[in-house]
């Protein structure tokens, strides 16, 4: 993969000098939805330690990537390389078996039962019966590891607030030992303080270790917590950079594509005529 | 072990893992437990409070009315009438708790002392058999609601609309033109729901065993939350718990004894709610069916076989409907056209939002079942004692109801704002 941006040429050479393998790495992914090309060839690499962001205008294509790598729904065409080995992610099982955990922005917690409960929802520990004991005490120290600021682990998470419930969401996603973290919009519905909360949440897999990939449409969320950032246009790659090398403006042009002058018309022009090199761009 | 020993350590001063947040309001000892009691209340987590209020109300103002309300034989036989319905309401509980409704109870019920007749007088089957045969036809009408809601996506009101009419309809079927069967008086199974009352020192002992089984486990409980470094929970609540326990239901049981004593049918039935109770909130099922109820997608994504947990509740609550159509049937020696009319079904509908499981899903217990059918049990009883009309009785029992719910409603709203889910 060569992305036809420069400082993503220079971020990819840059990571193989350090010689760090892509922990998951998606190539030519191609996605429809009966007329609509959700995504076209697009390439997308989450490296272990490393957060990641996802940005692009609505129907850019950010959440049908998020949902290929949760198994919601396959993609139509591409490979997906998980730890060096191929995979395929035919449904949401096969994605957490792997070590893929997805935070969808609905977050999915079972507002009648306590945090206790829906950490360990389907993954209870038992013996015989349900060992309480153990599951709240390592619900403590998983929380503890993450300086999640919860209470009580014993109230039902109907009374927490945004980020709390977004730290319960998170958290439970590591109960699997995950290797990548998907977080759909975590900051959406929060406030300042709480938004803080989550990013240090997400400085905290890093650490760990974990590839966090973030999809976000706030910028500044974006520039605070990401390594790198992946813009997608209208269901295609439209950059990828470094964060400590790009301006707020710069990802706001990939975004909107407003980088719009007349070589690009022209080469949108010759694009059309021809769609068989539409995609020299990505691939 | 040694990761909890670890959070042990970081904290200071021996404070339990679970109470390391300064935030918490701390409560200790007896004191503490009322004091965390109160605040509970006051936020609209009133659990069973309203119930037993509602209880504590009905029995005194029957008692002003009727001095025979309190009387040793009339709780007697309240005990033996809220059997039955009480069986069919702890499967109502579950259908409830997935956030599902059966309205055909009431139909199920009446079909399966429509078999019993059937089996046991006109083909002469052992009893023994025919109460089998009923049981498995409850667990197959269960399962049928079971695949027709998850495989169609068809709302459980209609499905279950659509069994209380053809279920009725089996029953007329299968009693045919008399329209009636007569269950022998000597049976064992009228025997049993009629005149098997346990003598007195059974019931004691069971009582025991029940006061040192809530003992035991309270203790075990506590010497799990010390070695997970957790909080505990002062020895003196248990004692307390324990000991008002006993007495309470030994004060009862010697009530009782001076009549005819406790029957084994409501002592089937107690236990039977005791059963459910332990599996909804010990077992790794009984989680399942509280996060269906409570989120349906949540606990999907959970991993949790949605269409398995569904089924489950349903082929619970039609079977706990044929058990409580069996228990009537023997009671009243009897099976007849009207058995499970109309205000069976719904009294055990009543009975489990009465006692305090919600109508939206994921709150509530099996003991609610228990709580529910003796407000219910009570008010038919004391009405009936009045000798007022089953007119007056629907009325009063549709109000109950209706403020039952408004409770519900209320206490949903009152646990949002105070942050109590």
């Amino acid at each position: 993969m060569r992305i036809d941006d420069s400082s993503s040429t220079e971020q990819a050479a840059e990571l193989d000098t350090l010689n760090i393998d892509p922990v998951l790495s998606m190539r030519s992914i191609t996605k429809s939805f009966g007329p609509v090309h959700a995504l076209r060839n697009v390439a997308f690499d989450v490296y272990p330690s490393e957060v990641v962001a996802i940005v692009g205008d609505n129907g850019a294509g950010k959440s049908t990537l998020a949902k290929i790598l949760a198994g919601v729904h396959p993609q139509d065409a591409g490979s997906i390389t998980f730890e060096g080995v191929d995979v395929s992610i035919p449904d949401p099982t096969a994605s957490r078996e792997l070590g893929i955990a997805t935070v969808f922005q609905d977050l999915a917690l079972c507002d009648n039962l306590d945090v206790v409960s829906n950490l360990f929802l389907g993954h209870e520990i038992t013996h015989g019966v349900l060992d309480e004991e153990e599951m709240e005490s390592r619900s403590l120290e998983l929380l503890r590891q993450l300086s999640a600021r919860i209470p009580s682990v014993r109230v039902p998470v109907a009374s927490l607030s945004g980020g709390q419930r977004q730290t319960v969401a998170i958290a439970r996603s590591l109960i699997g030992e995950p290797r990548v973290v998907i977080l759909d919009e975590p900051t959406a519905a929060l406030g300042v303080a709480q938004t803080a909360e989550v990013l240090n949440l997400i400085e905290r897999l890093r650490e760990n270790g974990l590839g966090v990939v973030l999809i976000s449409h706030n910028m500044a969320d974006v520039q605070a917590v990401a390594d790198r950032v992946v813009v997608l246009r209208l269901g295609r790659n439209n950059g990828d950079f470094r964060i400590p090398d790009v301006s707020y403006e710069e990802i706001i042009a990939a975004i909107t594509g407003a980088t719009d002058n007349v070589v690009t018309r022209r080469a949108e022009a010759a694009r059309r005529s021809s769609p068989l090199e539409a995609e020299d761009g990505t691939e | 072990m040694s990761m909890q020993r670890g959070i042990k350590n970081e904290t200071p001063a021996q404070i339990a893992a679970d109470l390391v947040d300064e935030r918490l309001i701390r409560t200790d000892g007896l004191r503490g437990a009322f004091t965390a009691f109160g605040i509970r209340v006051r936020s609209g987590d009133l659990g069973s409070l309203p119930v037993v209020i509602g209880l504590v109300l009905i029995a005194v103002i029957f008692q002003v009315l009727n001095p025979n309300f309190l009387s040793a034989n009339n709780l007697v036989n309240l005990t033996l009438q809220a059997a039955p319905i009480g069986v069919i309401a702890i499967g109502v509980v579950v259908v409830l708790l997935v956030g599902e409704l059966d309205l055909s109870v009431g139909s199920v019920s009446g079909l399966a002392s429509a078999i019993l007749g059937v089996c046991m007088v006109r083909l002469q089957l052992p009893i023994l058999l025919a109460v089998v045969v009923a049981i498995i036809a409850g667990a197959l009408i269960g399962a049928l609601y079971g695949f027709l809601f998850t495989r169609f996506g068809v709302p459980s009101f209609v499905i279950t609309l659509a069994g209380l009419l053809g279920f009725l309809g089996l029953q007329l079927a299968l009693l045919g033109p008399q329209g009636s069967i007569n269950i022998p008086f000597t049976s064992w199974i009228v025997q049993f729901a009629n005149t098997w009352f346990l003598p007195p020192w059974a019931v004691y002992v069971l009582i025991g065993v029940a006061a040192l089984g809530v003992l035991t486990h309270d203790l075990a409980r506590e010497r799990r939350r010390v070695r997970a470094g957790l909080q505990t929970h002062p020895l003196s609540v248990t004692i307390v718990k324990v000991v008002a326990l006993a007495v309470v239901l030994g004060a009862a049981a010697w009530y009782l004894s001076t009549d005819r004593g406790t029957g084994v049918m409501p002592v089937i039935f107690v236990l039977l709610v005791v059963l459910m109770a332990y599996l909804l909130r010990r077992t790794r099922w009984g989680r399942s069916i509280y996060a269906v109820g409570g989120n349906v997608e949540a606990a999907r994504r959970a991993g949790i076989r949605v269409r398995s947990v569904y089924l489950s509740a349903f082929v619970l609550c039609s079977t706990f409907a044929v058990l409580g159509g069996l228990f009537a049937a023997a009671r009243l020696g009897s099976a007849t056209t009207s058995s499970g009319a109309a205000d069976q079904n719904l009294n055990a509908i009543a009975a489990a939002v009465i006692g305090g499981t919600s109508l939206f899903g994921g709150r509530g217990s099996a003991w609610s079942a228990l709580l529910g059918i003796l407000v219910i049990s009570a008010i038919t009883s004391g009405l009936t004692l009045l000798n007022l009309d089953s007119s007056v009785r629907y009325m009063i029992t549709g109000a109950v109801l209706l403020l039952a719910v408004i409770v519900d409603s209320l206490s949903r709203k009152s646990r949002a704002s105070h942050g109590r889910g």
